[in-house]
């Protein structure tokens, strides 16, 4: 890195608005890295879990909220809880099971014991602290934990505005639209693929918004598809879709606009590819109506719903990012279903889920290997902007911001405007 | 026990063994076509992720009938796949192998897996345990499954170009 790199207090030189260019050290500068974990990911609602994976008092699932481990858990009440993995005694992780049920949480160290609300139960020998030693003071790191649509978020921040507000009416009205991919069932996390690439996690933040690299990137998954399973994701060519900046850093790309609500036109032929779906279900004795929502679910919503700064509803599942280092990110791809649906539908949404995502799949591991070779490519020309200037020339008002074509890189600029705002703070 | 019973145990191990090392070797040399040969039709190539051993119904690393063998090789030669134009390379070791059952022309096979993989001048470590349902045919041992679970199946895994 040259001597006259831009510091994180130069913010203009890092994410230049005007012309929307990203500087080279936003990829790979430590310290800068640093200050995003304490003022973006300390700071903000951070996707942790999805409701159904606590389905019985004492379920819990680690999960991070930026670099810090943490432990989500539903308690007697049914209340959930997020908390930091850390024994108020001397640091040790209270847990290391990384998804199960339990009745409390018990350091391996010294026997402090917790409750499934991160209270301090008992400790042995308590008397050594004295009479004053007040257990109430010393329960786990709690954080803020608020849902909507059974999306868990957590925040160290206690004067952030309420998730709704923070995630706003447009978002909270797309993911209302995405969660109809439940087919008249409660949406459930079937599973998920974890993979982590060597990258800046903001490689990952810009992808779920980028059609542009579709066709070029996953042309050998298009190739596996059935004609008209092809020219549905042949979205760039037919240019009906769009991109729009929702408000603090989220944004939607709206890929097969046909299918942004799920429940219309159900009257529609039902695709070659379900027919053979659409007759077991009807075989199981479920009514044509009903058979037509839940194929029409089986195939998942037409656009990325990106939430700043860790999650995108991607068109079918979840896909969530943790920065792990200024050049390596976890990714993980949770895989949806409908709780209490066809087992025949769910099993059709796992193999669809399959053929394209995880460490296997026919998409992602050619993403992972273009988001590698940015990283690898950033050791080259560090004077060089990267460029997020697609689509400025005709980008329009949508509802909540700017819109545009559906290759822009509208999406990207909503999330590097708010990366800038947080960053200032 | 039946006709496989009359086979000398250890001719058995060894004949198995020769035939996994050599699908081993096909898988190494990226002979995907012939790779496709070993299978019989009704035959499932499965990556599981976890413990669970409900393969339909649960979310794996792959889960591949004839069509999806044959459409991810299709995948890697066609030359469009940036993770597969080129490959990573690949070295593998099988051992402990242990014949579990043996009914009517089935054998069940478990054996350990090691797998370096070399890309970007860099190289990864990987181990699983293998399971295989072999068929005994006329022209020899078929494929009938075989299930591959990494160590830290459920864990941060990375993106795969090659087959385990």
């Amino acid at each position: 890195m040259s001597l006259d790199m831009p510091k994180f207090s130069d913010l203009d030189a890092l994410y230049d608005e005007k012309n929307a260019q990203v500087a080279t050290q936003m990829y790979e500068d430590p310290e800068l890295f640093a200050e995003e974990m304490e003022r973006i990911f300390k700071k903000t609602w951070v996707f942790v879990a999805h409701e159904s994976e606590f389905p019985d008092k004492g379920s819990f699932k680690l999960s991070t909220v930026g670099q810090e481990p943490v432990i989500v858990v539903r308690d007697r009440k049914g209340k959930l809880h997020c908390m930091v993995n850390r024994c108020r005694h001397r640091a040790a992780t209270v847990c290391e099971v990384k998804q199960g049920k339990t009745s409390s949480f018990q350091c391996p160290y010294h026997g402090w014991g917790y409750g499934l609300d991160g209270s301090l139960r008992a400790l042995p020998y308590p008397e050594q602290y004295g009479d004053d030693f007040d257990k109430a003071q010393h329960g786990l790191l709690k954080l803020r934990t608020e849902s909507y649509q059974g999306m868990v978020f957590a925040t160290f921040n206690d004067d952030i505005e309420p998730l709704v507000d923070f995630l706003g009416s447009e978002v909270c009205r797309y993911i209302d639209l995405f969660m109809k991919q439940g087919g008249g069932f409660p949406v459930k996390v079937l599973g998920e693929h974890q993979f982590t690439v060597p990258m800046n996690w903001k490689v990952q933040l810009e992808n779920t918004t980028d059609a542009y690299h579709f066709p070029v990137v996953h042309k050998s998954f298009m190739q596996t598809l059935d004609g008209a399973t092809e020219e549905m994701f042949d979205f760039l060519d037919k240019g009906k879709g769009w991109v729009e900046d929702l408000g603090n850093g989220h944004s939607v790309m709206m890929m097969i606009p046909e299918l942004e609500d799920l429940d219309a036109n159900l009257d529609a032929p039902i695709p070659e590819r379900f027919t053979d779906l659409a007759q077991e279900l009807r075989d199981e004795g479920y009514p044509d109506a009903q058979v037509r929502k839940i194929v029409r679910a089986v195939g998942g919503a037409g656009f990325n719903l990106n939430l700043f700064p860790n999650v995108s509803l991607s068109l079918a599942f979840f896909r969530v990012l943790t920065p792990v280092s200024v050049d390596r990110t976890d990714i993980r791809h949770m895989a949806l279903g409908m709780d209490g649906g066809p087992a025949a539908a769910n099993r059709a949404r796992i193999r669809l889920h399959e053929h394209f995502q995880g460490p296997m799949g026919f998409g992602s591991p050619d993403d992972a290997e273009v988001w590698e070779r940015i990283q690898r490519g950033v050791q080259g020309g560090d004077d060089l902007p990267i460029l997020v200037n697609r689509g400025l020339v005709d980008e329009e008002p949508g509802v909540a911001g700017p819109r545009g074509h559906i290759s822009a890189e509208t999406g990207m600029r909503a999330a590097y405007q708010m990366w800038k705002r947080m960053m200032a703070q | 026990m039946t006709q496989m019973s009359k086979i000398d145990t250890k001719t058995l191990l060894q004949d198995v063994t020769a035939f996994i090392w050599a699908e081993g070797a096909m898988l190494d040399a990226k002979e995907y076509d012939a790779w496709l040969d070993l299978w019989t039709d009704d035959g499932l190539y499965i990556m599981p992720i976890g413990d669970g051993e409900d393969y339909a119904n649960q979310v794996n690393l792959c889960y591949d009938n004839a069509k999806m063998r044959r459409d991810r090789i299709g995948r890697f030669h066609m030359g469009f796949s940036i993770s597969s134009a080129p490959p990573a390379q690949t070295v593998r070791t099988l051992s402990r192998f242990r014949i579990e059952a043996q009914e009517g022309a089935e054998i069940t096979v478990t054996c350990a897996e090691h797998v370096v993989e070399d890309k970007f001048g860099r190289q990864r470590v990987w181990a699983g345990n293998v399971r295989y349902v072999l068929q005994v045919t006329e022209g020899g041992f078929k494929l009938h499954s075989k299930i591959v679970r990494l160590l830290n199946s459920d864990g941060m895994l990375n993106s795969f170009s090659y087959l385990f």
